[in-house]
């Protein structure tokens, strides 16, 4: 069985790998493509739905504008969007559970049970229906995605924290007499900072599908602007006459979450002491 | 950072949804409806979730930035028309009072008219409704047997090449937003590669929906793509953890055939998951039914709730959300039933544990539709 395990171990990390390639280079497009892009991604410089050609490799969308240039410069929301979300859902989400897990009783009930309150709505209806209540504003719905996915994060770290507070390490502490804040930073915290964090790269993937789902929706961020989600929505009318003002976008979309799928996953798959999948 | 002392997301874990019992057949025991009051007290907690959820509905609808009686009346209207017609609706009392009277219309039918053509709320609904249901129902039926099939497959072939290769695909697959399927499907089976369904699915209201599958083709294609990795994983998981218990490895030495062992022996005990897991499912799908729709522009219930919220319909809106939740509460509500019944361990206590743990882990697996 030794054999076998290394063997897996192998597979797994050269997983992570490969999703470290793909994130980082779509990474790269996102931050420094902005500058990279040879016109002005709001500039009309051809027909609308002109073809692939000269000084336009990847054609010109719905309104002439140049597919490269938005590609380049479309990358940038979507990447701040989706990494601020995940990190307010990890982040608040994780002193809430936590808080539950600590006190128990009503407490803990009334937190789960806004949960299941919360959980009712599929995802995106949720975001959705706050969004054009409220308006889009990008910090608006970097919050309501947040708000999505804290059901699920203090779920986690709920259960994550019931497992350590019957620890014996915690039980000293406390017989010591240090504080309920000190426990949970520095007892409870860093041992349940492994599976957190790998959610928090699941939850970057969901981020992105769910922006750039929003955009698609019309939705998310606002034209003029440069995004992926808004590219794919705006162009989809010409799909047939254009298809790279579609097509590029959704490759870059799914390779940005596919990278991160495959980092989250895999460092979960490594540490999951069970064989879960 | 590996020696963390608490594996936290593991299936193992002595909090959830029922482990193996044994080799599980019912223990007739005098007391056999030992699980009556924990139902009970289930179905209360169903009941006050439903509740929360209506005014939540109600109160979120409430907030969007538009006035029914202007609405109605259109942007000419006078102020005093649309004052009066407020007064009329009622929209000025105080809104608790709004509210109970909404949920009491609620609870005896009557949602309310729609903003836009003044037709019920619940008829524009209810012929939709029946698209959506054949499209989820297609799903569902094509879904589970075959992620069965391809799950309890894959664990018994595990990490060979082909389970590996197979794993490779499924994340890949949900790497995908939604609509990034459903477009992609578009570009390669009906405008440029191989054209041979129509993008558009526009159903002659006429027919029912499953009497005109060309429309159905892309639209089950797309949310099968969406849902089928996370049910064949959990699936594999389930058999790869069964087949590693001791009383399979007891049996092959014993010599019971492997088929045997996997179908007779490792199956009945991977399925409690399966049924959180069908109703996780649903859930997707009701999130995922939204985008299909519309980029289809298929005449369901997501694409309804679309159009109501570019319309600021709010009756419609209300129907629609409140629908799709309290079906979320009752599935789950379902499968808990089913899952306490299924499992000899939880059907025989008073307090079946079923709660939190497990099924938290399964919904991050579900993930973010």
């Amino acid at each position: 069985m030794k054999s076998c395990d290394k063997k897996r171990r192998w597979h797994r990390e050269r997983q992570v790998r490969t999703g470290v390639v793909l994130f980082g280079a779509v990474l790269a497009v996102a931050l420094l493509g902005p500058s990279l892009a040879p016109h002005d991604p709001n500039a009309l410089v051809g027909v609308p739905y002109g073809m692939p050609g000269e000084g336009a490799w990847l054609g010109s969308d719905y309104l002439g504008r140049d597919v490269w240039s938005r590609l380049l410069a479309g990358g940038l929301s979507i990447f701040w969007m989706s990494l601020s979300a995940s990190l307010i859902a990890l982040a608040v989400g994780a002193v809430i559970g936590m808080i539950a897990a600590y006190r128990k009783g009503p407490t803990d009930q009334a937190i789960i049970w806004s949960t299941d309150v919360l959980f009712a709505f599929p995802d995106l209806i949720l975001v959705l229906l706050i969004v054009s209540m409220l308006g889009r504003a990008p910090w608006l719905i970097v919050l309501l995605v947040a708000l999505a996915f804290l059901p699920g994060v203090i779920r986690l770290a709920r259960g994550i924290t019931l497992g350590i507070v019957e620890q014996e390490y915690v039980d000293s502490a406390r017989m010591l007499g240090f504080s309920t804040g000190h426990i949970m930073l520095r007892e409870i915290l860093p041992n349940a900072a492994t599976p957190l964090l790998v959610h928090l790269g699941v939850m970057l993937t969901w981020a992105i599908g769910m922006l750039s789902g929003l955009s698609f929706l019309g939705y998310g961020v606002a034209p003029p602007a440069a995004d992926w989600g808004l590219m794919i929505n705006e162009n989809r009318a010409g799909l047939i006459i254009q298809p790279w003002a579609v097509l590029a976008p959704v490759v870059m979309i799914a390779l940005f979450t596919l990278g991160a799928n495959l980092i989250a996953e895999g460092i979960g798959r490594i540490n999951a002491r069970t064989e879960d999948a | 950072m590996a020696s963390s002392p608490i594996p936290a997301p593991s299936p193992q874990a002595g909090d959830g949804v029922p482990q193996p019992a044994g080799s599980g057949r019912a223990h007739h025991s005098p007391s056999r409806l030992v699980w009556l009051p924990w139902l009970g007290k289930r179905l209360l907690s169903g009941l006050a979730t439903i509740l929360v959820i209506s005014a939540v509905v109600y109160l979120g609808t409430l907030a969007l930035p538009s006035d029914p009686a202007r609405v109605i009346l259109g942007p000419e209207a006078t102020d005093a028309a649309v004052a009066l017609l407020r007064e009329q609706l009622g929209l000025n009392r105080p809104i608790p009072v709004q509210y109970f009277d909404w949920l009491g219309h609620v609870l005896r039918g009557d949602f309310g008219k729609s903003l836009d053509s003044g037709v019920p709320a619940m008829e524009i609904v209810s012929d939709r409704l029946g698209n959506s249901f054949a499209l989820m129902f297609l799903v569902l039926a094509l879904n589970t047997p075959a992620t069965f099939l391809l799950g309890v497959f894959m664990a018994v072939r595990r990490d060979s090449r082909l389970d590996r290769t197979l794993m490779a695909l499924l994340i890949g697959v949900k790497a995908f937003p939604p609509f990034a399927i459903a477009v992609a499907l578009i570009i390669v089976f009906s405008t440029s590669v191989l054209p041979i369904v129509p993008a558009v699915s526009l159903l002659d209201p006429a027919l029912s929906a499953l009497a005109q599958p060309q429309y159905l083709v892309l639209p089950v294609a797309t949310l099968l793509l969406i849902v089928m990795p996370f049910l064949t994983r959990l699936i594999r998981a389930g058999m790869i953890e069964a087949l590693d218990a001791e009383y399979i490895a007891a049996a092959r030495l014993r010599g019971v055939p492997e088929r045997r062992i996997v179908w007779r022996h490792a199956v009945p005990n991977a399925l409690a998951p399966v049924i959180q897991g069908i109703a996780m499912t649903v859930r997707m799908l009701l999130g995922g039914a939204l985008i299909v729709e519309v980029v289809y522009s298929y005449p369901g219930i997501g694409s309804a709730l679309n159009s109501a919220i570019e319309n600021r319909d709010i009756p419609v809106l209300q129907t629609i959300t409140l629908l799709m939740a309290v079906s979320v509460v009752v599935i789950n509500l379902l499968a808990d039933f089913a899952t306490v019944l299924l499992t000899p361990r939880l059907r025989t206590t008073a307090k079946p544990q079923l709660s939190s743990g497990a099924k938290a882990r399964l919904r991050l697996k579900a993930g973010g539709v």
